[in-house]
């Protein structure tokens, strides 16, 4: 039997088209962007006609597009760059981001940086009025993510960035889980800074860039062969860049039917998990990415059903503590008001382009025997209702 | 069905699916405790891990053992291998049940990853609470080991 693959949010498997317009560049054009001659050369096109397309679907100009090693090195690029660049002020993110955001903001408070990390309502929503009441003389910087990858839900980051724009501060929106599915246009969205990568549109790992709207200074981290005008030293990956971009044209070309298909998919799977008794849906019930679906299970711990569903070949994730490198429960389902004891109960299960209505349908047959199971081998019986 | 890859060691899977002197069901659990010696409950829901614990005791030694939890594939699977060394040869005495660690539970699994241990191992120290309970039942209040807390 096939595995069924439902961790979408966590990375995507390389498309074909994808895979095919990058292996040219692995040994037959090898060679480095910054050289003069022919091999030389034939690298370099190839990396600014990867800009070029990609400037196209932002919406933006080529030389505002910085490529990298992925979202964290784009993250930390935007956070600490304009935190360099201004030596000492005020930031303000909120309690769901990445770790990328969190810990990138939580470093700069150690060197004298001073932090706000706005709550989240039960959906884990922002609100633009909660970032204009924060925002002081001495604000720098303002970041929140498009889409959550725990949850899904969508921030408001259109009208968070007007705020910004009104009282002149920087914003920026970590966008890694929305390249696939929503509104790029950074003009349309009215965006300084923007964080995409590459792995979670079914282009290659190890690649992702950061759009930083023309004139803002910003400082480097990587200093040393002035590459991408010289905001990060260090040869392109150009098999990476070459295929993130075909990656994204990919994805924005196939958005509309994509997440409509997505949609219907994540009703039907909510609905069937609505079925376990105890269980509650996270999130936004609308304003959600469409291939994330959220749930917490009372009285069962994550990961253990996440290893009981590999071991029938289905590969989902948790929210809980368990699995990851941290003992704390999901600090994004906390920060939404959920108990300890749900969030340690949470799983999520992220579709994509691969997943049909039969893989949810063997998902629905085999998840509520394992909670069944582990329920039954508990001490703690269930009684709280969608706690 | 093609075997699937495993974070754990082999055995803390083997546990993990199959675990050992588990009371499967609310149902073996009451009848269980109607005759059990000694009761213990350690852990947190909070912290994602809780272990009950119930015992029999005879001759000083304890001739079965059987066990609930909440938790991770780690805290299943280290009660269940508690469960079963402690019942080996017909039973471990008492002196040597209290001096069961962490440590030499996660040595019979071959490994946990660290983080795991503090939080996930709690089968000694709900073995030393079920024991507390006997004592303090059977009159042995002498015998009684001050009592691990656990925290997160």
């Amino acid at each position: 039997m096939k595995s069924i693959y439902f961790d979408n949010a966590a990375t995507t498997p390389v498309r074909k088209e994808v895979f095919t317009a990058m292996k040219p560049y692995f040994s037959t054009y090898f060679g480095n962007p910054s050289s003069l001659h022919a091999k030389g050369l034939e690298a370099r096109d190839a990396v600014e006609e990867a800009r070029k397309l990609i400037a196209e679907i932002l919406n933006c100009a080529t030389d505002e597009l910085i490529f990298t090693s992925g979202g964290t090195e784009s993250v930390n690029l935007a956070i600490k760059g304009i935190a360099f660049a201004r030596k000492k002020g005020h930031i303000i993110t909120q309690k769901t981001e990445h770790d990328a955001v969190l810990e990138t903001c939580k470093w700069l408070e150690k060197q004298g940086f001073e932090l706000t990390y706005l709550n989240v309502d039960e959906f884990g929503l922002v609100k633009p009025e909660q970032v204009e009441k924060h925002i002081r003389k001495d604000t720098i910087l303002v970041s929140i993510m498009y889409a959550n990858n725990e949850i899904g839900t969508i921030q408001p980051i259109k009208e968070i960035a007007e705020v910004c724009r009104k009282h002149e501060v920087l914003f920026h929106t970590d966008a890694c889980q929305a390249a696939g599915y929503l509104d790029m246009d950074v003009k349309n969205l009215g965006i300084d800074l923007m964080t995409i990568n590459g792995s979670k549109i079914y282009g290659p790992k190890g690649v992702g860039l950061l759009f930083i709207k023309k004139g803002i200074e910003i400082e480097p981290l990587l200093h040393g062969g002035g590459q991408e005008y010289g905001l990060r030293s260090g040869t392109e990956n150009v098999p990476a860049i070459v295929g993130f971009a075909k990656a994204l044209e990919l994805a924005q070309k196939e958005k509309v039917t994509e997440v409509q298909r997505l949609t219907a998919l994540q009703d039907r799977l909510v609905s069937g998990l609505q079925r376990i008794a105890d269980s509650k849906l996270n999130g936004h019930p609308q304003k959600r990415l469409p291939n994330n679906v959220n749930v917490s299970i009372y009285g069962v711990e994550g990961e253990a059903v996440l290893l009981m569903l590999n071991e029938k070949g289905i590969c989902a994730s948790t929210g809980s503590a368990c699995s990851t490198k941290s003992l704390e429960a999901s600090h994004v389902l906390l920060a939404m008001g959920m108990s300890h004891e749900m969030a340690h109960g949470s799983l999520r299960f992220s579709l994509g382009k691969h997943t049909k209505e039969k893989d949810i349908s063997r998902l629905m047959k085999v998840l509520p025997g394992i909670v069944k199971k582990l329920r039954d081998m508990s001490p703690i019986k269930a009684e709280v209702r969608n706690g | 069905m093609a075997e699937k890859k495993w974070f754990y060691t082999d055995i803390v899977k083997e546990h993990f699916f199959n675990p050992r002197n588990i009371l499967k069901t609310d149902k073996e659990a009451e009848e269980f405790a109607k005759h059990a010696d000694g009761v213990g409950e350690v852990g947190s829901p909070i912290c994602g891990d809780v272990m009950k614990l119930w015992i029999k005791i005879k001759d000083n030694k304890i001739v079965d053992c059987r066990w609930q939890t909440f938790g991770c594939a780690s805290a299943i699977a280290s009660a269940s291998m508690m469960s079963e060394m402690v019942k080996e040869n017909g039973g471990m005495n008492i002196e040597d049940a209290l001096n069961i660690t962490a440590q030499d539970i996660v040595k019979k699994l071959e490994g946990l990853p660290a983080r795991k241990i503090h939080c996930s191992v709690l089968g000694h120290k709900a073995l030393r609470a079920a024991l507390n309970d006997y004592f303090c039942k059977t009159g042995q209040k002498d015998r009684m080991v001050k009592d691990e807390k656990h925290t997160c």
